[in-house]
């Protein structure tokens, strides 16, 4: 398999938790481990109508990007369901690129 | 007959086909469990006929394949080892006891046959009410079975009626017609239509669109509509994202939404910044209207409202200043006792900036039934609406939902008057752990009917203190059925793949019971036919239309000024005065103020300071959370552990104070009583506002009453609310702003 990674726009990210429970459902996880967690700095105020809130999703060891699906030729399920549009599964160096023409954008490299 | 040019979508396949050793169906998945919209959904089952897995439908461009956690966790909701599979009777003095005998369908529908007829020939078929909560499919087949029956008490047991209801009625009693934003939902190529444009402005009024997904409108539209440049105000008195991401947001104080709509309009107006040609030609009481906003200058809205004047006014100037805007409000307006003059004000800022069915705009949506009209009105006799609990005392039930008042019904059962009720259909509801004030005071009025039959998909704590008969309703995948919903319709259809126990769907039961009570009333064999008949006008019978939906109707922008908006094809909207009426020719009519105005909550900093001193915090509730649909999903094991404890919100200061840490269980309390919490810390909220969760209730916790029906009896944060105190029009009821104090919870208390 090629080396796949995940691109965050966490810039759109809502925070809904879509990832992860489409993630749980697909693998048969049980309801506390995952293979993609949305995480929360914020939030909090530093200055007159500035505020920190980021919502970031994080996929752990759990995570196999889907393998099997796209073997199939589906999407990632997290990627399918993701209501933001925010996050991207595919071949490292095609998410490099993207990675570089947009800012608050973070991208993981394959640890499955 | 021609089939009407509905637009469809291209499918790469039929509805059900197979793929990797699993069968698929293609449908749509509008409940239950409850949901206010109906994405469309892949349903996987097995050779077995065991549904699998859900998976959004990238075909269907309502979601473009998106789902949110409810659909992804739907299996652990079909197979949940807690459902009722079977119809039950229990004695009816074991009512709040672990007591029941299941039975056969047919010995329960004779039996409700039996009790129900007998009660209308006492007493009147009006002596049963029939009541329906919100989210599942049922607001057309109960209205067609309490009318076909003879009831004029369709109902929603909420205290004025405070969700949804109030702008419906006021939309129509004021413009003729319900509004929502557009954003390409009526069109299948959504937005690549060409003749759809990206709003430059969205009002986000006392509503949380990405969580709340309500009257149809799928929330993450939002972020897509915001990707290609949409701007944002939020009114909200917590940093929502949407909030956030605002350029402007408007921490406004709970149930204050009218003095600052007020105080907008007057900037708007007074700065000249509205659409004069619209306002000239299609407006009525413009006048009025701005003398009414004068009361509100910006010193004194921002004194009301506790935002900061420059806010106001920057925000109000942005939004005038737009080609077009949305507003997109929600239950925040309906949950304020004076919601109907809130309703309006906030109308007025769409309406005098003219976005008005235009792209990227306020537009009426396309409907196929009228979803607020119910479905058989034509079964309502003069005589039956005679005996409509609350109509001779408010007209504007005569708007919208046709339903009776849940406030003079509370009435009618602890007096009797104006007649004593018997018995009640309750079917999709959860009253009393989710929208009735005072849920100690509600079990006792209901208890004094003679006979009640509940129907749900689990044990809910208003069954077991209610019911002497339950039926065991089922989920979408489980049945056949239509997206005749809220919002923008198109030709949807719920496509049955999986059976489970003897659990069967709400349209079913109300068709089966209906041709028992009044079968001329209910002439089909089937749904699929009952459906067909519904959805005639689309061309399609439910079997073609399951092959190709969905199907799309026909839309067009400016209607009002083609003459598509009145029955009589006149030019104009469906007023009296064939206008927008800012100043309403019904409202004065009813003995309501014609003009919009604000009030403070009946209790609140400024109409009790007293009892602010003693209960320092304004107490909000109903917002939704990601993983839940206001009073179900608690048992659902991978939704239950990202929410597993009804949360109460309260700013860090706040808590410090008090000396109560993040995570700790409290008690929210009031004169009228209290309920527990447990805190999470938050900046997103002001020092003097809390925000508790609603509807809670523990099913793994034991049930009966002397137990705490499922923990609801400490759970209810309605214990805190003002009791069955409406606004004047009948509608909206302070549900969000309450005053109450916050102590921990001890073991000594």
């Amino acid at each position: 398999m090629a080396d796949y990674g995940m691109l965050i726009d966490y810039d759109w990210c809502t925070g809904c938790h879509t990832c992860e429970t489409a993630c749980q459902m697909e693998h048969n996880l049980p309801p506390d481990q995952f293979g993609i967690k949305v995480t929360e700095v914020g939030p909090y105020q530093y200055g007159d109508r500035k505020w920190v809130l980021i919502n970031m999703p994080i996929p752990t060891d759990q995570c196999n990007f889907c393998v099997e699906r796209i073997a199939q030729g589906k999407l990632p399920t997290c990627m399918h369901h993701c209501q933001a549009r925010c996050l991207e599964v595919g071949p490292i160096e095609e998410l490099q690129s993207k990675l570089s023409a947009k800012k608050k954008q973070v991208l993981f490299h394959n640890q499955g | 007959m021609d089939k009407p040019k509905y637009h469809l979508v291209p499918h790469e396949k039929p509805y059900r086909y197979d793929e990797n050793g699993l069968h698929v169906t293609r449908g749509s998945a509008w409940s239950g469990p409850g949901c206010h919209i109906g994405c469309g959904v892949l349903l996987y089952t097995d050779d077995e006929g065991k549904l699998v897995k859900v998976e959004g439908d990238p075909e269907n461009p309502y979601n473009q394949g998106r789902l949110c956690n409810r659909c992804l966790a739907l299996t652990e909701v079909v197979y949940n080892p807690s459902r009722i599979l079977k119809p039950m009777k229990r004695n009816p003095e074991d009512r709040g006891k672990d007591a029941w005998t299941e039975i056969s369908w047919d010995e329960a529908y004779d039996l409700i046959y039996e009790k129900f007829t007998e009660i209308k020939e006492k007493y009147g078929p009006w002596a049963i009410p029939f009541v329906q909560g919100t989210g599942r499919d049922i607001a057309a087949w109960i209205t067609r079975l309490a009318w076909s029956f003879g009831s004029p008490n369709y109902m929603f047991n909420m205290s004025g009626m405070a969700c949804y209801l109030p702008r419906v009625a006021g939309c129509a009693a004021t413009t003729g017609n319900f509004w929502v934003g557009d954003f390409a939902q009526q069109f299948p190529d959504r937005y690549d239509n060409p003749n759809w444009e990206c709003p430059d402005y969205i009002m986000v009024w006392g509503n949380n669109p990405l969580i709340a997904n309500s009257d149809g409108f799928y929330g993450h539209w939002m972020v897509d509509v915001m990707k290609r440049g949409a701007k944002l105000i939020v009114v909200d008195p917590r940093l929502t994202w949407l909030a956030y991401k605002a350029e402007y947001w408007l921490q406004i104080r709970p149930g204050t939404d009218a003095a600052l709509a007020l105080g907008m309009l007057n900037v708007i107006i007074s700065e000249d910044l509205y659409d004069h040609e619209f306002v000239e030609r299609w407006c009525y009481g413009f006048d009025e209207l701005a003398a009414a906003a004068a009361e509100y200058p910006l010193d004194r809205a921002s004194e009301i409202t506790w935002i900061a004047s420059d806010i106001i006014r920057d925000a109000a100037r942005a939004w005038a200043n737009a080609n077009s805007g949305i507003m997109q409000w929600g239950l925040a307006v309906d949950t304020t006792k004076e919601s109907l003059p809130a309703a309006q004000a906030i109308g007025a800022l769409w309406q005098i900036c003219g976005y008005c069915d235009k792209p990227g705009c306020m537009i009426v949506p396309p409907e196929i039934l009228a979803y607020s009209g119910g479905f058989g009105g034509e079964l309502v006799t003069d005589e039956m609406n005679e005996h409509r609990i609350g109509l001779d005392k408010y007209a504007l039930l005569r708007f919208g939902f046709q339903v009776a008042s849940s406030d003079e019904v509370m009435k009618t059962l602890e007096t009797g008057q104006p007649y004593k009720l018997h018995g009640a259909w309750l079917q999709t509801t959860n009253f009393l752990t989710c929208t009735a004030p005072d849920p100690e005071r509600s079990i006792k009025a209901w208890r004094t009917l003679d006979f009640i039959v509940v129907v749900d998909m689990f044990m809910t704590p208003t069954a077991m203190a209610l019911a002497d008969v339950f039926l065991p309703a089922c989920t979408y995948a489980e049945r056949d059925g239509i997206r005749v919903g809220d919002g923008a319709q198109r030709g949807e259809t719920i496509n049955k793949v999986c059976q489970v126990g003897e659990a069967k769907s709400d349209m079913q039961i109300n068709l089966e019971l209906g041709k028992r009570f009044n079968p001329e009333a209910w002439p089909w064999a089937d749904v699929d036919e009952m459906f067909s008949y519904v959805i005639e006008c689309t061309g399609y019978t439910f079997e073609e239309l399951q092959e190709v939906a969905p199907a799309y109707i026909p839309f067009e922008y400016k209607r009002y000024e083609k003459g598509m908006l009145r029955s009589d094809g006149q030019v104009g909207f469906n007023t009296t005065t064939g206008r927008l009426e800012l100043w309403s020719t019904f409202y004065n009519k009813a003995g309501l103020s014609p003009v919009p105005y604000f009030e403070e909550p009946t209790e609140s900093p400024v109409s009790t300071p007293d009892l602010y001193e003693k209960y320092p915090f304004v107490l909000t509730t109903g917002a939704r959370n990601w993983f839940m649909f206001h009073s179900e999903h608690r048992q659902v094991p991978h939704l239950r552990a990202k929410r597993p404890w009804p949360i109460v919100q309260m700013n860090p200061k706040a808590a410090d104070k008090l000396g109560i840490k993040n995570g700790e269980w409290v008690w929210l309390e009031n004169d009228r009583g209290r309920c527990k919490r447990v805190v999470e810390t938050t900046n997103i909220i002001d020092e003097r506002v809390l925000m508790s969760d609603h509807g809670w209730w523990f099913p793994e916790a034991p049930g009966e009453e002397k137990d705490g029906l499922f923990g609801m009896l400490d759970l209810n944060v309605n214990k805190l609310l003002n009791s069955y105190l409406p606004g004047k029009s009948g509608f909206g009821a302070n549900y969000k702003s309450m005053l109450c104090k916050v102590y921990k919870v001890q073991e000594e208390n």
